[in-house]
């Protein structure tokens, strides 16, 4: 039974529409940021409030959704989220990447490539990928609508130039359908390459700056490099101490105070699914 | 000759000052155009206004014949990216002062598409030790140059595209005599070298007379005079030339 | 042989407006014509207006009336009422001056001075530079000299840059404001010897020569300048 008073997933339906109008005309110009009137929400800017006026605008009543921060289901944001839209929406919820048709995400990918009846719902802190570079936003907006991106292979250049490679190991600016740079959301730069050629819709809210994007499936997200510098996805070079996969991003757990470390799956329903596979082969 | 740029009838207005009072301009390819005159005198602005910066009241802009005052943003970007540079008098408005010289360099390359970093920083290279900066310096911040080294990265950076028309508002303003007299003499072996034309804008004669093929002098928005450098400046004709010529201090 | 250089009616008065707008009238219907091959030596006072007639010649001077018609590019230029972009033209490919006056270019090398306008008449750089330095040893100008910037020399070494950058490029018609200034008799020698080369080789030459012992043997004709009288 749903909370009394609230209207279903918390939004009244007049926002929901608008909502839904930012993210068609998202849809309509991957990559490019829309804004979008963002309401008072019950826990403060910085915890998730664009992901989730996003997930409300396009939650049904059969919708079955994921929630996780991190990767793992069971961290406290996480919990908490899909303890409001349980209350809020009465929807069906679940850990299993492969069943949910909306899966809301702080900061990481699933594992599991997702299906074209699925939804990603990204949490968005800054959704301006030349925000430390340029800090007028009128001109950020006229970079944009110029694709005059010379300021951020600079960025990349200088990186190269002080460290001998790119610095950014997450939020990795993206170039979208060839137009428009993207910031990913703070994912690892690792998940980037899952961004390419998705099945599924991606959506992107940030609460704060009230703005909404969107990447449509089958699009086309490129890293941005250097032809002598070309991205490389990084991962830390171990197999999961609990599954013993070597190809999912890991976590790094320190274990004890003499400095011992273990390395597990960040997602933890691949990690989960993986040890229930009868016979799960080392990779 | 290629006519590369063509303004006429330019009319601009701040309040009831004449900022530019019936204009008309022409540069061609290869050819250096000096416009001097007082503070006040309208040049800057018709600096900008030719440089599509600023709109005139009235008149006309054509760059290779098309339309300049009424291209769009994108294509003033473009234009300015490519064809054209502009200098600026004071350095710190033309680079990216915390961004390193290579980087300044190179971002126009960026820009117009290198995607090669060793191509990139290779280019950046030569262009510093082209205007006489050390290229051990390349990963060095502006800010860390002299005011002369800025101006001079500042011409790298502007230069690196190879630009057919260069706009330069007082380049040697507030730089030492010694590091003017430098820069004066960069400037006009790479105008050579690369068969640029300028349109410069300068309060000092003698850069004038050094760089210019052209010049115009300008009084109260209005071109008093113009012609052959050695012209104008040897045998002036308009009282106003008379008295800027007399005035300039012989070393 | 033919008229490279000839004037009509060339008139020039100086109105000074710093002076209440005084005009002061220096050249009127001057009509002189100068061949291939000759030598034509201005004479008249000083004050004259020789000068004056040698820079209007060049387009430094702008002449207030009469044409001034130069052989360039197989037609007639008339450089009185020429724009900017032609008379440049015509400076760099027919007609050269050689002034009392070095213009010296800061940290631009003696050699490099010399081998610029042969350059802009279409001479190969290297080309270029070996006859700047054959002209400037012609002229005794030291070796060790021609890598530097002429700003330090003295007023004799810098009239020798002059007179091999005007006498480098080989224009048809070459205008010479006291080429022999400030040289001693050895260099005055050398350069008759250069004035008879090029008068050798087609060139119509204009001079104004104080000294009377260089007049008389480049000279084939002399064409007085008449002081006018002073106008009210």
């Amino acid at each position: 039974m749903t909370e009394a008073g609230y209207n279903f997933a918390y939004l009244d339906e007049a926002t929901k529409r608008m909502i839904r109008r930012a993210i068609l005309k998202a849809v309509a110009i991957p990559g490019h940021q829309i804004p979008f009137g963002a309401r008072e929400m019950p826990l403060p800017y910085g915890w998730g409030t664009g992901g989730i006026q996003v997930t409300a605008s396009i939650l049904g009543p059969q919708d079955v959704l994921k929630v996780i921060d991190q990767g793992a289901d069971d961290t406290t944001n996480a919990v908490s989220i899909r303890r409001f839209f349980t209350r809020v929406a009465g929807i069906a919820t679940t850990d299993a990447t492969g069943e949910a048709s909306i899966i809301q995400t702080r900061h990481r990918i699933p594992e599991k490539p997702l299906a074209e009846n699925q939804i990603l719902v990204y949490q968005v802190p800054q959704p301006e990928p030349l925000f430390k570079l340029e800090p007028h936003r009128a001109e950020t907006r006229r970079i944009h609508a110029l694709a005059d991106y010379g300021l951020m292979h600079v960025r990349l250049y200088e990186d190269i130039a002080r460290l001998g490679h790119i610095a950014k190991a997450y939020d990795y600016p993206v170039m979208v359908n060839e137009r428009y740079l993207m910031s990913p959301s703070p994912i690892p730069a690792f998940d980037n390459p899952k961004m390419h050629q998705m099945a599924a819709l991606q959506l992107f809210g940030a609460g704060r700056e009230k703005r909404i994007y969107a990447v449509p499936p089958y699009t086309p997200v490129r890293s941005l490099d250097f032809e002598d510098h070309p991205f490389r996805p990084i991962r830390a070079p171990h197999a999961c101490a609990i599954c013993g996969s070597r190809t999912s991003y890991l976590d790094e757990l320190i274990t004890n105070d003499a400095g011992g470390r273990a390395f597990i799956c960040s997602d933890t329903d691949y990690c989960q699914e993986r040890q229930e596979a009868p016979k799960a082969a080392a990779e | 000759m290629n006519l590369l740029l063509e303004a006429r009838g330019l009319h601009l207005k701040f309040g009831a000052i004449a900022a530019l009072d019936d204009v008309a301009i022409d540069v061609s390819a290869g050819e250096v155009v000096a416009i001097v005159g007082e503070s006040g005198s309208g040049k800057t602005t018709l600096l900008r206004v030719l440089a599509g910066q600023m709109a005139p009241d009235s008149g006309t802009v054509r760059y290779l014949g098309g339309d300049v005052l009424g291209m769009t943003e994108a294509e003033r970007r473009r234009l300015m990216r490519t064809d054209w540079g502009f200098v600026h008098q004071n350095p710190r408005d033309g680079l990216r002062m915390g961004v390193s010289a290579g980087g300044n360099v190179g971002e126009r390359l960026m820009a117009l598409g290198a995607r090669h970093y060793g191509n990139i920083r290779d280019e950046a290279k030569a262009w510093l030790q082209r205007v006489e900066i050390d290229a051990a310096r390349i990963d060095d911040l502006p800010r860390h140059f002299s005011g002369g080294m800025q101006q001079r990265l500042q011409i790298a950076r502007t230069l690196v595209t190879r630009p057919k028309l260069v706009f330069m508002d007082e380049p040697t303003g507030g730089l030492d005599v010694s590091v003017q007299a430098r820069l004066l003499d960069l400037i006009r072996a790479l105008v050579h070298e690369l068969g640029l034309s300028v349109l410069i804008v300068t309060h000092d004669i003698a850069a004038a007379r050094l760089l210019a093929d052209r010049i115009l002098v300008m009084r109260r928005g209005q071109v008093v005079e113009q012609g052959l450098t050695d012209r104008v400046l040897d045998d002036p004709q308009h009282p106003y030339t008379q008295l800027l010529v007399s005035s300039v201090l012989a070393a | 042989m033919t008229i490279l250089l000839r004037t009509e009616g060339l008139g020039k008065t100086f109105t000074l407006h710093l002076q209440g707008g005084t005009r002061i009238p220096v050249l009127g219907g001057v009509d002189l014509a100068v061949r291939a091959g000759e030598c034509v030596a201005l004479s008249g006072p000083s004050g004259a207006g020789k000068s004056t007639l040698m820079r209007c010649l060049y387009g430094n001077y702008g002449a207030g009336a009469g044409r001034i018609l130069l052989a360039h590019q197989g037609r007639d230029l008339d450089l009185a009422r020429a724009d900017a972009r032609a008379v440049i033209e015509a400076r760099r490919q027919t007609i050269g001056y050689v002034s009392q006056f070095l213009r010296v270019i800061p940290r631009v090398s003696t050699r490099d001075i010399v081998a610029e306008p042969m350059m802009a008449r279409g001479v190969a750089r290297v080309d270029a530079l070996a006859r700047a330095s054959a002209l400037l040893d012609r002229l005794n100008l030291p070796e060790r000299l021609h890598g530097l910037p002429p700003a330090t020399f003295s007023g004799g070494e810098q009239q020798r840059v002059n007179l091999a950058r005007g006498f480098g490029p080989r224009h048809p018609v070459l205008l010479l404001d006291e080429p022999t200034a400030s040289l001693d008799a050895a260099n005055r020698a050398i350069v008759i010897g250069l004035i008879d080369e090029a008068k050798q080789a087609g060139t119509a030459i204009v001079g104004i020569f104080h000294d009377a012992e260089v007049r008389e043997a480049v000279a084939d004709r002399v064409f007085t300048v008449e002081p006018m009288q002073d106008a009210a």
